[in-house]
Protein backbone atom coordinates (compact mmCIF):
# COMPACT_ATOMS: atom_id res chain seq x y z
CA UNK A 1 0.00 0.00 0.00
CA UNK A 2 1.35 3.55 -0.49
CA UNK A 3 2.19 6.07 2.22
CA UNK A 4 -0.72 7.54 3.88
CA UNK A 5 -0.87 11.30 3.52
CA UNK A 6 -0.87 11.16 7.27
CA UNK A 7 2.48 8.87 8.04
CA UNK A 8 2.18 6.64 11.63
CA UNK A 9 4.40 8.54 13.66
CA UNK A 10 1.99 11.51 12.59
CA UNK A 11 -1.15 9.66 14.14
CA UNK A 12 -1.04 9.68 18.14
CA UNK A 13 -1.32 5.83 19.69
CA UNK A 14 -3.99 5.84 22.04
CA UNK A 15 -5.17 3.58 24.44
CA UNK A 16 -8.95 3.44 24.79
CA UNK A 17 -11.83 1.90 24.95
CA UNK A 18 -14.40 1.58 21.97
CA UNK A 19 -16.49 3.94 23.83
CA UNK A 20 -14.05 6.34 24.06
CA UNK A 21 -12.65 6.05 20.53
CA UNK A 22 -16.22 7.58 19.64
CA UNK A 23 -15.98 10.09 21.95
CA UNK A 24 -12.51 10.94 20.69
CA UNK A 25 -13.58 11.21 17.30
CA UNK A 26 -16.57 12.95 17.96
CA UNK A 27 -14.41 15.73 19.56
CA UNK A 28 -12.04 16.37 16.47
CA UNK A 29 -15.45 16.44 14.28
CA UNK A 30 -16.56 20.57 15.17
CA UNK A 31 -20.02 19.35 16.18
CA UNK A 32 -21.94 21.95 17.76
CA UNK A 33 -24.69 20.10 19.59
CA UNK A 34 -24.51 16.53 21.49
CA UNK A 35 -27.69 15.71 23.36
CA UNK A 36 -27.33 12.46 25.02
CA UNK A 37 -29.12 10.67 27.54
CA UNK A 38 -27.19 7.89 29.75
CA UNK A 39 -27.58 4.21 29.54
CA UNK A 40 -25.35 1.02 29.60
CA UNK A 41 -22.72 0.34 27.56
CA UNK A 42 -23.12 3.80 25.83
CA UNK A 43 -22.43 6.05 28.81
CA UNK A 44 -18.93 6.03 28.66
CA UNK A 45 -18.99 7.96 25.23
CA UNK A 46 -20.98 11.00 26.16
CA UNK A 47 -19.35 10.89 30.00
CA UNK A 48 -16.05 11.76 28.15
CA UNK A 49 -17.33 14.18 26.00
CA UNK A 50 -19.16 15.96 28.56
CA UNK A 51 -15.51 16.26 30.34
CA UNK A 52 -14.49 17.77 26.99
CA UNK A 53 -17.17 20.46 27.06
CA UNK A 54 -16.28 21.27 30.66
CA UNK A 55 -12.58 21.35 30.28
CA UNK A 56 -13.39 24.29 27.45
CA UNK A 57 -12.27 21.65 24.70
CA UNK A 58 -14.68 21.45 22.47
CA UNK A 59 -17.03 24.34 21.68
CA UNK A 60 -20.38 22.24 21.63
CA UNK A 61 -23.38 23.05 23.21
CA UNK A 62 -23.96 19.42 25.23
CA UNK A 63 -27.71 19.24 26.24
CA UNK A 64 -28.19 16.79 29.32
CA UNK A 65 -32.30 15.95 28.29
CA UNK A 66 -34.11 13.67 30.49
CA UNK A 67 -34.63 10.99 27.81
CA UNK A 68 -33.66 9.52 24.41
CA UNK A 69 -36.84 10.36 22.91
CA UNK A 70 -35.79 14.63 24.46
CA UNK A 71 -32.23 13.70 22.91
CA UNK A 72 -33.19 12.45 18.66
CA UNK A 73 -35.44 15.24 19.42
CA UNK A 74 -33.17 17.70 20.60
CA UNK A 75 -30.57 16.42 17.68
CA UNK A 76 -33.84 17.03 15.30
CA UNK A 77 -33.71 20.59 16.04
CA UNK A 78 -30.28 21.41 16.30
CA UNK A 79 -29.96 19.71 12.68
CA UNK A 80 -32.69 21.40 11.44
CA UNK A 81 -31.41 24.82 12.45
CA UNK A 82 -28.20 24.15 10.66
CA UNK A 83 -26.26 22.17 13.58
CA UNK A 84 -24.07 19.47 13.15
CA UNK A 85 -25.31 16.89 16.11
CA UNK A 86 -24.39 13.76 17.93
CA UNK A 87 -26.31 11.57 20.21
CA UNK A 88 -25.44 7.71 21.03
CA UNK A 89 -27.61 5.37 22.65
CA UNK A 90 -28.10 1.48 23.12
CA UNK A 91 -31.27 -0.85 23.59
CA UNK A 92 -34.02 0.28 25.44
CA UNK A 93 -32.78 4.04 24.88
CA UNK A 94 -32.35 3.44 20.76
CA UNK A 95 -36.37 2.09 21.71
CA UNK A 96 -37.08 4.96 23.20
CA UNK A 97 -35.62 7.10 20.25
CA UNK A 98 -37.93 5.26 17.71
CA UNK A 99 -40.10 7.53 16.86
CA UNK A 100 -37.73 10.50 16.23
CA UNK A 101 -35.69 8.05 14.71
CA UNK A 102 -37.84 8.30 11.37
CA UNK A 103 -38.69 11.76 11.39
CA UNK A 104 -34.52 12.63 11.43
CA UNK A 105 -34.29 10.14 8.42
CA UNK A 106 -37.23 11.72 6.41
CA UNK A 107 -36.32 15.48 7.50
CA UNK A 108 -32.72 14.38 5.47
CA UNK A 109 -30.76 15.78 8.92
CA UNK A 110 -27.56 14.02 8.95
CA UNK A 111 -27.00 13.32 12.93
CA UNK A 112 -24.87 10.95 13.76
CA UNK A 113 -25.72 8.14 16.12
CA UNK A 114 -23.52 5.98 18.04
CA UNK A 115 -25.42 2.75 19.05
CA UNK A 116 -23.67 0.18 21.32
CA UNK A 117 -25.26 -2.92 20.84
CA UNK A 118 -26.91 -3.99 23.33
CA UNK A 119 -29.99 -6.51 24.31
CA UNK A 120 -33.73 -5.82 24.61
CA UNK A 121 -35.42 -5.78 27.36
CA UNK A 122 -37.21 -8.28 28.56
CA UNK A 123 -35.55 -9.87 30.75
CA UNK A 124 -33.21 -6.85 31.68
CA UNK A 125 -29.20 -7.51 29.87
CA UNK A 126 -27.30 -5.19 29.17
CA UNK A 127 -24.85 -7.30 26.64
CA UNK A 128 -24.18 -7.11 23.19
CA UNK A 129 -27.00 -8.11 20.51
CA UNK A 130 -28.00 -6.49 17.67
CA UNK A 131 -31.54 -6.40 18.07
CA UNK A 132 -31.22 -2.91 18.57
CA UNK A 133 -29.95 -1.75 15.44
CA UNK A 134 -32.54 -4.49 13.76
CA UNK A 135 -35.07 -2.45 15.27
CA UNK A 136 -34.58 0.75 13.59
CA UNK A 137 -33.79 -0.96 10.19
CA UNK A 138 -36.46 0.67 8.45
CA UNK A 139 -36.37 3.94 9.69
CA UNK A 140 -34.83 5.85 6.80
CA UNK A 141 -30.73 5.63 8.15
CA UNK A 142 -27.18 4.42 7.23
CA UNK A 143 -26.63 1.85 9.24
CA UNK A 144 -22.87 0.74 9.93
CA UNK A 145 -21.72 -1.93 12.33
CA UNK A 146 -17.69 -1.56 13.23
CA UNK A 147 -15.02 -4.77 14.22
CA UNK A 148 -12.98 -2.96 16.22
CA UNK A 149 -12.15 0.03 18.34
CA UNK A 150 -10.12 1.81 15.60
CA UNK A 151 -13.08 1.21 12.82
CA UNK A 152 -15.18 2.82 15.69
CA UNK A 153 -13.17 5.95 15.81
CA UNK A 154 -12.79 5.98 11.95
CA UNK A 155 -16.40 5.24 10.97
CA UNK A 156 -17.30 8.27 13.22
CA UNK A 157 -15.89 10.39 11.71
CA UNK A 158 -16.27 8.84 8.41
CA UNK A 159 -20.35 9.39 9.35
CA UNK A 160 -20.24 13.03 9.59
CA UNK A 161 -19.07 12.70 5.61
CA UNK A 162 -21.29 10.43 4.60
CA UNK A 163 -24.61 11.47 6.44
CA UNK A 164 -23.53 14.92 5.08
CA UNK A 165 -22.60 14.34 1.41
CA UNK A 166 -24.75 16.58 -1.26
CA UNK A 167 -25.92 13.29 -2.91
CA UNK A 168 -27.14 11.69 0.63
CA UNK A 169 -28.31 14.07 3.62
CA UNK A 170 -29.17 11.13 5.47
CA UNK A 171 -28.84 10.71 9.45
CA UNK A 172 -25.84 7.89 9.68
CA UNK A 173 -26.16 5.05 13.00
CA UNK A 174 -22.25 4.17 13.83
CA UNK A 175 -22.86 0.56 15.60
CA UNK A 176 -20.33 -1.10 17.97
CA UNK A 177 -20.57 -4.27 19.73
CA UNK A 178 -21.76 -3.41 23.52
CA UNK A 179 -18.60 -4.42 25.69
CA UNK A 180 -17.02 -6.87 23.76
CA UNK A 181 -15.56 -3.18 22.06
CA UNK A 182 -17.61 -0.47 24.19
CA UNK A 183 -15.62 -1.16 27.35
CA UNK A 184 -12.81 -3.36 26.41
CA UNK A 185 -9.36 -1.30 26.28
CA UNK A 186 -7.84 -1.58 22.68
CA UNK A 187 -4.65 0.80 20.91
CA UNK A 188 -6.20 2.77 18.50
CA UNK A 189 -4.19 5.63 16.23
CA UNK A 190 -5.95 9.19 16.13
CA UNK A 191 -5.21 12.03 13.65
CA UNK A 192 -4.52 15.23 14.47
CA UNK A 193 -7.18 17.74 15.10
CA UNK A 194 -6.67 20.04 12.12
CA UNK A 195 -6.61 16.98 9.23
CA UNK A 196 -9.99 15.62 11.05
CA UNK A 197 -11.47 19.65 9.99
CA UNK A 198 -10.22 19.42 6.62
CA UNK A 199 -11.76 15.47 5.77
CA UNK A 200 -14.99 16.81 6.81
CA UNK A 201 -14.81 20.69 4.99
CA UNK A 202 -15.26 22.49 8.20
CA UNK A 203 -18.46 22.85 9.82
CA UNK A 204 -21.15 21.31 8.32
CA UNK A 205 -22.34 22.53 4.58
CA UNK A 206 -26.22 23.34 4.23
CA UNK A 207 -28.00 22.17 0.98
CA UNK A 208 -29.94 24.18 -0.73
CA UNK A 209 -33.46 23.29 -2.61
CA UNK A 210 -35.52 25.04 -4.90
CA UNK A 211 -38.87 26.12 -2.62
CA UNK A 212 -41.23 27.73 -5.27
CA UNK A 213 -43.11 30.35 -2.48
CA UNK A 214 -39.86 31.69 -2.22
CA UNK A 215 -38.90 31.76 -6.20
CA UNK A 216 -35.25 30.35 -5.42
CA UNK A 217 -33.38 28.07 -3.81
CA UNK A 218 -33.36 28.23 0.04
CA UNK A 219 -30.71 26.62 2.73
CA UNK A 220 -32.46 23.68 3.85
CA UNK A 221 -32.73 24.69 7.82
CA UNK A 222 -34.94 26.67 9.97
CA UNK A 223 -33.58 30.75 8.91
CA UNK A 224 -36.18 33.86 9.30
CA UNK A 225 -34.34 35.40 6.24
CA UNK A 226 -35.95 32.85 4.35
CA UNK A 227 -38.35 30.63 6.35
CA UNK A 228 -39.48 27.07 5.77
CA UNK A 229 -41.71 24.39 7.44
CA UNK A 230 -39.74 20.93 8.70
CA UNK A 231 -42.14 18.07 8.89
CA UNK A 232 -46.29 19.69 8.45
CA UNK A 233 -49.06 17.93 7.68
CA UNK A 234 -48.80 15.82 4.44
CA UNK A 235 -51.37 13.32 3.44
CA UNK A 236 -52.16 10.71 0.80
CA UNK A 237 -51.99 13.61 -1.57
CA UNK A 238 -47.92 14.13 -1.12
CA UNK A 239 -46.78 11.65 1.94
CA UNK A 240 -45.69 9.10 -0.92
CA UNK A 241 -44.05 11.53 -3.32
CA UNK A 242 -42.28 12.01 -0.36
CA UNK A 243 -40.81 8.89 0.67
CA UNK A 244 -39.88 8.52 -3.19
CA UNK A 245 -36.80 10.95 -1.96
CA UNK A 246 -35.84 8.82 0.44
CA UNK A 247 -35.80 5.67 -1.41
CA UNK A 248 -33.59 7.63 -4.03
CA UNK A 249 -31.61 9.15 -1.58
CA UNK A 250 -30.60 5.27 -0.24
CA UNK A 251 -30.03 4.21 -4.00
CA UNK A 252 -27.05 6.83 -3.60
CA UNK A 253 -25.28 5.86 -0.41
CA UNK A 254 -22.81 3.03 -1.28
CA UNK A 255 -20.71 4.90 -3.69
CA UNK A 256 -20.21 7.78 -1.04
CA UNK A 257 -20.04 4.92 1.74
CA UNK A 258 -16.81 3.46 -0.85
CA UNK A 259 -15.91 6.89 -2.60
CA UNK A 260 -14.95 7.80 1.84
CA UNK A 261 -13.38 4.68 2.36
CA UNK A 262 -11.04 4.97 -0.31
CA UNK A 263 -10.44 8.87 0.72
CA UNK A 264 -9.94 7.38 4.50
CA UNK A 265 -7.51 4.97 3.05
CA UNK A 266 -5.42 7.35 1.25
CA UNK A 267 -5.44 9.81 4.30
CA UNK A 268 -4.92 7.35 6.99
CA UNK A 269 -3.63 3.96 5.78
CA UNK A 270 -6.61 1.91 6.49
CA UNK A 271 -9.34 1.00 4.85
CA UNK A 272 -12.46 -0.94 5.34
CA UNK A 273 -13.01 -3.79 2.55
CA UNK A 274 -14.76 -1.53 -0.21
CA UNK A 275 -16.59 0.01 2.14
CA UNK A 276 -19.33 -1.60 2.27
CA UNK A 277 -18.51 -5.33 2.80
CA UNK A 278 -15.11 -6.78 3.81
CA UNK A 279 -14.31 -10.36 2.54
CA UNK A 280 -11.50 -12.41 3.90
CA UNK A 281 -10.76 -15.89 1.75
CA UNK A 282 -13.86 -15.70 -0.25
CA UNK A 283 -12.48 -16.13 -3.62
CA UNK A 284 -12.54 -20.07 -4.29
CA UNK A 285 -14.38 -20.96 -0.93
CA UNK A 286 -16.86 -23.38 -0.96
CA UNK A 287 -18.29 -22.29 2.18
CA UNK A 288 -18.76 -18.44 3.21
CA UNK A 289 -20.09 -17.51 6.36
CA UNK A 290 -21.48 -13.76 6.89
CA UNK A 291 -21.35 -12.17 10.09
CA UNK A 292 -21.39 -8.18 11.12
CA UNK A 293 -19.91 -6.17 13.90
CA UNK A 294 -16.79 -7.85 16.56
CA UNK A 295 -17.81 -11.22 15.94
CA UNK A 296 -16.00 -11.01 12.10
CA UNK A 297 -12.75 -11.33 14.14
CA UNK A 298 -13.13 -14.57 15.96
CA UNK A 299 -14.45 -15.87 12.01
CA UNK A 300 -11.39 -14.71 10.66
CA UNK A 301 -9.28 -16.48 12.86
CA UNK A 302 -11.22 -19.58 12.54
CA UNK A 303 -11.32 -19.49 8.75
CA UNK A 304 -7.36 -18.78 9.07
CA UNK A 305 -7.00 -21.90 11.17
CA UNK A 306 -9.45 -24.71 8.71
CA UNK A 307 -8.01 -23.03 5.65
CA UNK A 308 -4.59 -24.19 7.04
CA UNK A 309 -5.84 -27.74 7.58
CA UNK A 310 -6.97 -27.10 3.57
CA UNK A 311 -10.47 -26.35 4.37
CA UNK A 312 -11.94 -24.01 1.67
CA UNK A 313 -13.94 -21.77 4.09
CA UNK A 314 -14.13 -17.70 3.94
CA UNK A 315 -15.99 -15.02 5.65
CA UNK A 316 -17.91 -11.65 4.27
CA UNK A 317 -17.85 -9.14 6.94
CA UNK A 318 -20.97 -6.98 6.35
CA UNK A 319 -19.88 -3.63 7.70
CA UNK A 320 -22.54 -1.64 5.69
CA UNK A 321 -26.52 -3.04 6.44
CA UNK A 322 -28.44 -0.26 5.49
CA UNK A 323 -28.64 0.01 2.91
CA UNK A 324 -27.81 -3.47 2.29
CA UNK A 325 -25.13 -4.10 -0.86
CA UNK A 326 -27.30 -6.69 -2.40
CA UNK A 327 -25.26 -6.22 -5.86
CA UNK A 328 -22.00 -6.40 -4.02
CA UNK A 329 -22.72 -9.20 -2.04
CA UNK A 330 -23.71 -11.32 -4.73
CA UNK A 331 -20.97 -10.97 -6.67
CA UNK A 332 -18.71 -12.37 -3.06
CA UNK A 333 -21.17 -15.26 -2.21
CA UNK A 334 -22.50 -16.61 -6.27
CA UNK A 335 -19.93 -19.28 -6.24
CA UNK A 336 -19.90 -20.72 -2.97
CA UNK A 337 -21.88 -23.79 -2.36
CA UNK A 338 -23.05 -22.89 1.29
CA UNK A 339 -23.21 -19.94 3.30
CA UNK A 340 -24.11 -19.57 6.40
CA UNK A 341 -25.77 -16.32 8.03
CA UNK A 342 -25.08 -15.44 11.38
CA UNK A 343 -27.30 -12.97 13.02
CA UNK A 344 -27.11 -11.77 16.91
CA UNK A 345 -30.78 -11.13 16.38
CA UNK A 346 -33.82 -12.74 15.34
CA UNK A 347 -36.91 -11.47 13.89
CA UNK A 348 -39.47 -13.37 16.02
CA UNK A 349 -41.59 -15.58 13.97
CA UNK A 350 -39.04 -15.61 10.71
CA UNK A 351 -35.83 -15.26 10.27
CA UNK A 352 -32.55 -13.53 11.56
CA UNK A 353 -32.31 -9.61 9.56
CA UNK A 354 -29.55 -10.40 7.54
CA UNK A 355 -30.60 -13.71 6.52
CA UNK A 356 -33.86 -12.15 4.70
CA UNK A 357 -31.73 -10.11 2.92
CA UNK A 358 -29.06 -12.55 1.96
CA UNK A 359 -31.82 -14.78 0.58
CA UNK A 360 -32.92 -11.63 -1.33
CA UNK A 361 -29.62 -11.30 -2.60
CA UNK A 362 -29.26 -14.84 -3.69
CA UNK A 363 -32.61 -14.99 -5.47
CA UNK A 364 -31.52 -13.81 -8.65
CA UNK A 365 -28.62 -16.19 -9.25
CA UNK A 366 -29.86 -19.26 -11.18
CA UNK A 367 -27.47 -21.77 -9.50
CA UNK A 368 -27.67 -20.47 -5.69
CA UNK A 369 -25.38 -21.65 -2.42
CA UNK A 370 -27.86 -23.46 -0.23
CA UNK A 371 -28.27 -21.32 2.80
CA UNK A 372 -28.08 -21.51 6.49
CA UNK A 373 -29.04 -19.15 9.29
CA UNK A 374 -26.90 -19.33 12.98
CA UNK A 375 -28.70 -17.19 15.52
CA UNK A 376 -25.90 -16.65 17.70
CA UNK A 377 -24.67 -14.84 20.96
CA UNK A 378 -27.86 -12.84 22.24
CA UNK A 379 -27.56 -10.79 25.19
CA UNK A 380 -23.86 -11.19 24.90
CA UNK A 381 -23.83 -15.04 24.74
CA UNK A 382 -20.26 -15.52 23.98
CA UNK A 383 -18.91 -17.12 21.12
CA UNK A 384 -15.43 -18.39 21.08
CA UNK A 385 -13.48 -20.46 18.45
CA UNK A 386 -14.58 -23.74 19.13
CA UNK A 387 -18.55 -23.03 18.27
CA UNK A 388 -17.74 -20.99 15.21
CA UNK A 389 -15.67 -24.07 14.18
CA UNK A 390 -18.26 -26.42 14.95
CA UNK A 391 -20.44 -24.40 12.67
CA UNK A 392 -17.91 -24.47 9.71
CA UNK A 393 -17.96 -28.00 10.29
CA UNK A 394 -21.65 -28.39 9.95
CA UNK A 395 -21.55 -25.95 6.63
CA UNK A 396 -18.70 -28.30 4.90
CA UNK A 397 -20.85 -31.06 5.45
CA UNK A 398 -23.67 -29.76 3.72
CA UNK A 399 -21.16 -28.75 1.37
CA UNK A 400 -20.77 -32.48 0.86
CA UNK A 401 -24.16 -34.08 1.05
CA UNK A 402 -26.06 -31.15 -0.45
CA UNK A 403 -28.70 -31.20 2.27
CA UNK A 404 -30.02 -28.53 4.67
CA UNK A 405 -31.99 -30.43 7.36
CA UNK A 406 -31.90 -26.98 9.62
CA UNK A 407 -32.28 -23.69 7.86
CA UNK A 408 -32.70 -21.99 11.44
CA UNK A 409 -30.30 -23.17 13.55
CA UNK A 410 -29.58 -21.86 17.10
CA UNK A 411 -25.36 -21.56 18.13
CA UNK A 412 -24.06 -21.88 21.44
CA UNK A 413 -28.04 -22.20 23.04
CA UNK A 414 -28.37 -25.16 25.94
CA UNK A 415 -30.77 -27.12 25.51
CA UNK B 1 -41.85 28.11 -12.83
CA UNK B 2 -45.10 26.57 -13.08
CA UNK B 3 -44.83 22.67 -12.87
CA UNK B 4 -48.06 20.28 -13.70
CA UNK B 5 -50.23 19.64 -10.72
CA UNK B 6 -50.58 17.49 -8.97
CA UNK B 7 -46.53 17.12 -8.25
CA UNK B 8 -44.86 14.34 -9.11
CA UNK B 9 -41.55 13.36 -6.58
CA UNK B 10 -38.63 15.09 -9.13
CA UNK B 11 -40.44 18.39 -8.83
CA UNK B 12 -41.12 18.87 -5.31
CA UNK B 13 -38.27 20.13 -2.99
CA UNK B 14 -36.16 17.81 -1.02
CA UNK B 15 -36.95 16.93 2.88
CA UNK B 16 -40.79 17.10 2.64
CA UNK B 17 -41.44 20.54 2.67
CA UNK B 18 -44.40 21.93 1.23
CA UNK B 19 -43.74 23.42 -1.59
CA UNK B 20 -46.88 25.76 -1.48
CA UNK B 21 -47.49 28.16 2.03
CA UNK B 22 -50.11 26.36 4.37
CA UNK B 23 -52.31 29.35 3.88
CA UNK B 24 -53.04 27.61 0.44
CA UNK B 25 -54.22 24.12 2.48
CA UNK B 26 -58.03 25.33 3.53
CA UNK B 27 -58.29 23.06 6.73
CA UNK B 28 -61.84 24.74 6.61
CA UNK B 29 -62.77 21.78 4.19
CA UNK B 30 -62.53 19.16 7.13
CA UNK B 31 -65.60 21.25 9.71
CA UNK B 32 -68.49 19.74 9.99
CA UNK B 33 -70.56 22.17 12.16
CA UNK B 34 -70.12 25.81 11.61
CA UNK B 35 -69.98 28.68 13.98
CA UNK B 36 -72.10 31.09 13.19
CA UNK B 37 -72.09 33.92 15.81
CA UNK B 38 -74.91 36.02 16.50
CA UNK B 39 -73.97 39.77 16.74
CA UNK B 40 -77.28 40.93 18.63
CA UNK B 41 -76.14 38.93 21.69
CA UNK B 42 -72.13 39.10 20.85
CA UNK B 43 -70.59 41.64 23.88
CA UNK B 44 -67.38 41.46 21.24
CA UNK B 45 -65.45 40.25 25.12
CA UNK B 46 -63.00 38.43 22.07
CA UNK B 47 -62.78 35.05 24.70
CA UNK B 48 -63.67 33.44 20.91
CA UNK B 49 -61.10 34.91 19.62
CA UNK B 50 -58.66 34.27 22.51
CA UNK B 51 -60.22 30.35 22.38
CA UNK B 52 -59.71 29.80 18.75
CA UNK B 53 -56.86 27.03 18.29
CA UNK B 54 -56.39 28.05 14.91
CA UNK B 55 -56.50 31.45 15.21
CA UNK B 56 -59.88 31.26 12.55
CA UNK B 57 -61.66 33.98 14.31
CA UNK B 58 -60.16 37.96 13.35
CA UNK B 59 -61.66 41.44 14.61
CA UNK B 60 -62.59 43.16 11.66
CA UNK B 61 -62.29 46.60 13.28
CA UNK B 62 -66.02 46.46 15.24
CA UNK B 63 -66.64 42.93 15.92
CA UNK B 64 -65.04 39.08 15.51
CA UNK B 65 -65.21 37.45 12.36
CA UNK B 66 -65.27 33.73 11.34
CA UNK B 67 -62.63 33.17 8.74
CA UNK B 68 -64.17 30.13 7.16
CA UNK B 69 -60.99 29.24 5.11
CA UNK B 70 -59.37 27.57 8.09
CA UNK B 71 -62.27 27.11 10.66
CA UNK B 72 -62.44 23.47 11.54
CA UNK B 73 -65.13 23.26 13.39
CA UNK B 74 -64.36 22.33 16.93
CA UNK B 75 -66.73 24.28 18.90
CA UNK B 76 -64.50 25.71 21.26
CA UNK B 77 -65.43 29.19 20.97
CA UNK B 78 -69.56 28.44 21.19
CA UNK B 79 -68.23 26.59 24.57
CA UNK B 80 -66.84 29.47 25.90
CA UNK B 81 -68.46 32.02 24.91
CA UNK B 82 -69.99 33.67 28.16
CA UNK B 83 -73.09 34.89 26.42
CA UNK B 84 -74.07 31.72 23.95
CA UNK B 85 -73.82 34.12 21.07
CA UNK B 86 -72.20 31.21 18.86
CA UNK B 87 -74.47 28.46 17.79
CA UNK B 88 -72.35 25.31 15.84
CA UNK B 89 -74.92 24.81 13.02
CA UNK B 90 -74.59 21.58 10.61
CA UNK B 91 -72.75 22.40 7.23
CA UNK B 92 -74.57 21.74 4.48
CA UNK B 93 -73.80 20.36 0.99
Amino acid sequence: MATPRIPLEKQVLIAVNGDEAVAYAVKQCLVDVVAAYPITPQTVIVERFSEFVADGEVHTEFVPVESEHSAMSACVGAAAAGARAFTATAANGLALMWEILYIAASLRLPIVLAVVNRALSAPINIHCDHGDAYGMRDSGWIQLFVENSQEAYDTTIQAFKIGEHPDVQLPVAVNLDGFFLSHTLENIRMLPDDVVHEFLGGYRKIPKTYVDYHGREVELKLDPSSPISFGPLDLYDYYFEHKMHQIEAMKRVPDVVKKVNEEWSELTGRSYGDGVLVPYATEDADVIVTVLGSTSGTVRTVVKKLRSRGYKVGMVRIRMFRPFPFNELRELLKGAKVVGVMDRGISFGSYGPSFMEINTTLYDLRERPLLVNYVYGLGGRDAPPDLIEKMFMELLEIAKTGEVKEKLRFLGVRE
Amino acid sequence: MSKPEPRGWKDLPMAALPYKLSLEYRTGDWRALRPVIDYGKCTRCLICWLYCPDMAIVWDGEKPVVNYDYCKGCGICAHECPVKAIEMKPETA
